[in-house]
């Protein structure tokens, strides 16, 4: 599958990776480089592969305190809320963002690999409470605007007051003359901002924002930048941190479970007993350059504990960083253990997540 | 995508450069852009016996790692130190200031030529 902004990254040289059946930008030219305009200036990302899914109806609350393992029914119109959509077992399905953007209507952006799963569940599990769930993915079109310098060159394009925008805050805005959402929000561990846009729209949002970014450092910005942008702050992706197999508990994410909300909710009796995990995630610091990587054994004394979920060599901090499974006697910060980095042991110690944490 | 017509390749995607019975090894632009930023860089020493079609180093991207296959039979007589320091030559200028190593070799096996590179690539 192709989005809105194909032509436009094929215009700019992009290499193409498929990313869950999408052909996606991979990067455009150096992926340090975009990795390094997202820290000191901006980047520009197009993220239109991932799911959005429209609830709405007086229900709609409920159908999500039911539906996901968060309390949404106690987001504000205008606030959005990081969330995940658990199995019977606790497992999780994919984590996700809500939008409230209305009393009765929410957004709720799933990743692309799971859009389809996230859609199905939500429709069956919404079924008895008043509300309509509308896929919105064909044609919505999401491009993010991440970095320092983000405000300055969103605000050009938008004329939206975003000195009261929040972090994890959305408004209506008005771009060329065409109504978006916009939402302080992103996977970068940076301030930033993502825009959802009708399709149609994408394109000449796109160049917009390019042309506003223009004397600011803005680089449009690959899938591969993004990924170890999110690994320094510390954020899980599904597929590597998160999967059906691992609680939000594990994944030390056990905050967003919300037991104290009413009623049943998918996942809540097993959740309960999900609490101490055998396992749980920490992030590991090596030195050198060899990086653990996704799928490699972590050992203490010689012996596996634990498997590498993702790692790279920190573009940032420019030593090599990665998340694992521990257990939680091994998980404490200063913990001296090893990887198996293709047959050859390297020295890593726990450190405390994130890796990376912006200047306030 | 450049492909210098004076160089051998292999289907590894590595160049080969003959002087007398010294061969330079790089790898192939295609490669390089393939494998995306390179962020490190592992060389056998001088003086190390490599053999064709094993193993004799690592190149390692932000996204990926790639092994180092030896193109030929032979002894390393000198790595590209400068491209262990700067791993970045190997994007920059893959088949000048980041050639990896010599090695000197009586290996005379045959290797593709250009044209036959172009065309693997093509299939790739």
């Amino acid at each position: 599958m192709r989005t809105p902004l194909h032509e436009v990254h094929e215009h700019l040289g992009a290499s193409f990776t498929d990313f869950a059946g999408w052909s996606m930008p991979v990067r455009y030219s150096s992926e340090l480089a975009e990795h390094r305009a997202v820290r000191e200036a901006a980047g520009l990302f197009d993220l239109s592969h991932m799911g959005e899914i429209e609830l709405t109806g007086p229900g709609s609350a409920d159908a999500l305190d039911y539906a996901f393992v968060g309390k949404l029914s106690a987001v504000k119109p205008g606030r959005a809320r990081y969330t995940m959509m658990c199995d019977d077992g606790g497992g999780v399905l994919d984590d996700l963002v809500v939008y409230r953007l209305e009393p009765e209507r929410f957004l709720v952006v799933a990743n692309a690999g799971n859009a389809d799963v996230v859609l199905a569940e939500l429709t069956a599990r919404a079924r008895g409470f008043d509300t309509t769930v509308t896929d919105r993915g064909a044609e919505t079109a999401l491009i993010a605007v991440q970095g320092p310098a983000s405000a300055g060159i969103v605000g050009a394009v938008t004329g939206a007051d975003l000195a009261s925008l929040r972090y994890y805050a959305s408004t209506p805005a008005t771009v060329d003359g065409q109504r978006v959402l916009l939402a302080r929000t992103g996977y970068t561990g940076e301030d930033g901002f993502e825009l959802y846009v009708p399709a149609e729209h994408a394109e000449a949002v796109w160049l917009l924002l390019t042309d506003a970014g223009e004397g600011s450092g803005l680089l449009p910005a690959g899938l591969a930048c993004r990924d170890t942008l999110r690994l320094e702050a510390g954020m899980p992706l599904y597929g590597n941190e998160l999967s059906a197999d691992e609680s939000p508990f594990a994944a030390g994410l056990g905050r967003i479970v919300k037991f104290d909300k009413d009623g049943d909710f998918v996942g809540r009796a097993a959740l309960e007993k999900r609490r101490e995990p055998e396992r749980v995630l920490a992030g590991l610091k090596g030195s050198g350059r060899r990086a653990p990587r996704h799928g490699y054994q972590v050992l203490s004394d010689g012996e596996p504990v634990g498997v590498v979920t993702s790692g790279a060599l920190s573009p940032t901090l420019g030593y090599p960083i990665a998340m694992a499974y521990l257990p939680p006697a091994l998980a404490e910060p200063g913990t001296a253990l090893a990887a198996d980095i293709r047959g050859r042991t390297e020295p890593v110690e726990v450190v405390s997540l994130p890796f990376y944490q912006r200047r306030p | 995508m450049s492909i210098p017509e004076d160089l051998s390749y292999t289907k590894e995607h590595e160049w080969i450069s003959r002087e007398g019975d010294v061969v330079t090894i790089g790898i192939t632009a295609f490669a390089a852009e393939a494998l995306g930023d390179v962020v490190f860089v592992e060389l056998p020493s001088a003086g190390d016996k490599v053999e064709a079609g094993t193993v004799c180093g690592e190149i390692e991207s932000t996204k990926s790692v790639s092994e180092l296959f030896a193109p030929l039979d032979g002894e390393v007589t000198e790595i590209n130190q400068a491209v262990v320091d700067n791993p970045e030559l190997l994007n920059s200028d893959p088949y000048e200031a980041g050639w990896l190593l010599r090695v000197r070799t009586e290996d005379t096996r045959q290797l593709l030529d250009s044209t036959a590179y172009a065309a693997l690539i093509q299939e790739d």
